[in-house]
């Protein structure tokens, strides 16, 4: 009896004859929030991806809820429709408004009537701190509160896990905490979190679970107090050092 | 730049010196280029007319193509071609962007399963942009009413129509696949990560997002269809053209020619204009800025 709601193993993943991912083992609890670090080009992204059946892996495992969702036979739409999915450059819908943005899944996926998805909407702008930006473009918004658009609308759907791809790379530096703000908050009310950030505070504040991956490998796995503070690997030890540098 | 003198006065604000001479000078420089423009403009019109009106034929032509009489006598019959070229251009043209919009989605289609039907969608917009608009009036217009196909009108003015469909679909199907191709698949991407089927993500997220920004290519296709909507004239059907000819044919006298030529223009003129105020409010601006 495993109690993860996600695991992977051995997952590979390349593009044409760049490997991308190898040999990827890692497992999500409920309720933990687990962060990928690592240099650009290792593999983060495309890790989130493969979870999110965005693409399709070469080999390999990826259990969801007790599930293999890598088997061809599941029906990938069902699958994503469970996890909510923020990227790097939010991804907003500019021919919808901000309310717009965080009820098309509910209506169109969920099938939940205007009025309550209308609701269950602005109930959650109202959680991220934008309930009087509902009717707003997301042109006209800031990088940060269009990021908490895009957070609201993977989350209005109660997602049983939230993928959160670089979401704050493309933040300035002031808007960088409001957005960690919000996901240190996520994890206290319970939220499952699997994501990839170059901010090592929040890792070392909020993960439960840290993943170093350097070439599409994790190369060491553990508590943030092990990895960030007393890391066993020397390409570890390497990548920590530059980034603080 | 008239438009952005003294533009933000407010408050205790008040121009500096500076600013005044900035603004003085370009309020004179305004007017100045006026001034040159409409001159520049009167000068080139009035050698046009005299080199016109000067001309050893122009007594002539004057009588043949302009005559005030025959306008107003023609004027009544060519108008009432004209209202059945709109009607040709208004069918035509919702028939053109379902037909189209059609294409062009199977065109852009993925997968091996689809591909049957990407060849069709490939091979009706080669087929149909490389053949010249009458040649296919003709074929269609002559061709169709003698296969006499079972519930099928023989009218010349059903075959012609559809001949315009056929034709125009093929260039409207390119028109809105570059709009849907325009859509950067980061789009697609957060519309699929929500749930939603392939579907779903191109109905409600590629489309809307598509659709705003071929419109103004759309209006050209419409503009261009209004005109070409008196090729069907060459099938003997009583549009604006045709009547002109009937008129024409009565004394020699072309002027219904430029009736009908005018008459074209007052509907097209006002639509490029719609069209490029359209554009306007939805931004095309060009490079922006004051440059």
């Amino acid at each position: 009896m495993n109690t993860e709601l996600l695991r992977l193993e051995g997952v590979r993943k390349s593009f044409g004859d760049h490997v991308v991912l190898s040999d990827v083992d890692l497992s999500v609890e409920p309720g933990q929030c687990v962060v990928l670090i690592g240099a650009s080009g290792s593999g983060k992204s495309t890790l989130l991806r493969c979870v999110n059946l965005l693409e399709v892996v070469d080999d390999g495992v990826i259990t969801f809820e007790g599930r293999d969702i890598t088997d061809p036979r599941v029906d990938g739409d069902e699958v994503r429709s469970r996890m909510g999915l923020v990227f790097q450059s939010y991804n907003l819908f500019p021919h919808l408004d901000v309310i717009g943005n965080v009820t098309l899944a509910l209506r169109l996926v969920h099938g939940v009537d205007p009025g309550e998805a209308r609701t269950r909407g602005l109930a959650m702008l109202e959680r991220v701190g934008l309930a009087e930006k509902a009717t707003a473009r997301p042109d006209d918004l800031s990088g940060g509160q269009q990021q908490r658009v895009a957070i609201a609308r993977a989350l209005v759907a109660n997602p049983r896990l939230m993928l959160l791809d670089e979401v704050t790379s493309a933040l300035d530096p002031e808007l960088v905490g409001e957005v960690l703000d919000l996901l240190g908050e996520l994890k206290g009310e319970g939220v499952t979190m699997l994501l990839n950030t170059h901010e090592m505070g929040f890792a070392r504040d909020v993960a439960d679970q840290v993943c170093f991956l350097h070439a599409g490998r994790i190369h060491e796995q553990g508590t943030p107090e092990q990895v960030l503070g007393d890391p066993q690997q020397e390409r570890t030890r390497g990548f920590l050092s530059r980034i603080r540098a | 730049m008239p438009g952005r003198v003294a533009s933000g006065a407010t408050g205790d604000w008040a121009p500096s010196a500076v600013q005044r001479d900035r603004d003085e000078w370009r309020r004179r420089r305004t007017l100045r280029s006026a001034a040159i423009a409409a001159g520049s403009t009167l000068v080139l019109l009035g050698v046009i007319a005299a080199a016109v009106v000067s001309s050893p034929g122009w007594d002539r032509v004057r009588e043949t193509y302009f005559s005030w009489d025959k306008a107003v006598s023609s004027f009544p019959a060519v108008l009432d071609g004209l209202w059945l070229n709109i009607r040709v251009m208004a069918i035509c043209w919702v028939l053109i962007l379902v037909l189209s919009l059609t294409i062009a989605v199977v065109r852009t289609l993925r997968g091996p399963v689809a591909f049957p039907l990407r060849l069709l969608g490939t091979a009706y917009v080669d087929i149909f942009r490389g053949l010249p608009l009458l040649l296919v009036i003709f074929l269609l217009g002559f061709g169709g009413p003698a296969l006499r196909l079972q519930g099928l009108p023989t009218s010349p003015l059903f075959w012609g129509g559809t001949a315009l469909v056929l034709s125009y679909s093929a260039y409207v199907a390119e028109v809105f696949r570059s709009g849907i191709e325009s859509v950067h698949p980061s789009q697609r991407l957060a519309g699929r990560s929500l749930g939603l089927s392939y579907g779903q993500t191109l109905r409600h997220v590629v489309l809307p997002q598509a659709w705003r920004r071929v419109i103004p290519a759309l209006m050209n296709d419409l503009v261009s269809l209004q005109k070409d909507s008196g090729l069907i004239a060459v099938l003997g059907v009583y549009d604006a053209i045709r009547r002109a000819q009937i008129e024409t044919s009565l004394d020699f006298n072309y002027t219904p020619y430029v009736v009908a030529g005018a008459l074209f223009c007052c509907l097209t003129i006002p639509m490029a204009r719609l069209t490029d105020r359209y554009a306007r409010k939805k931004g095309y601006h060009g490079a922006g800025g004051h440059l």
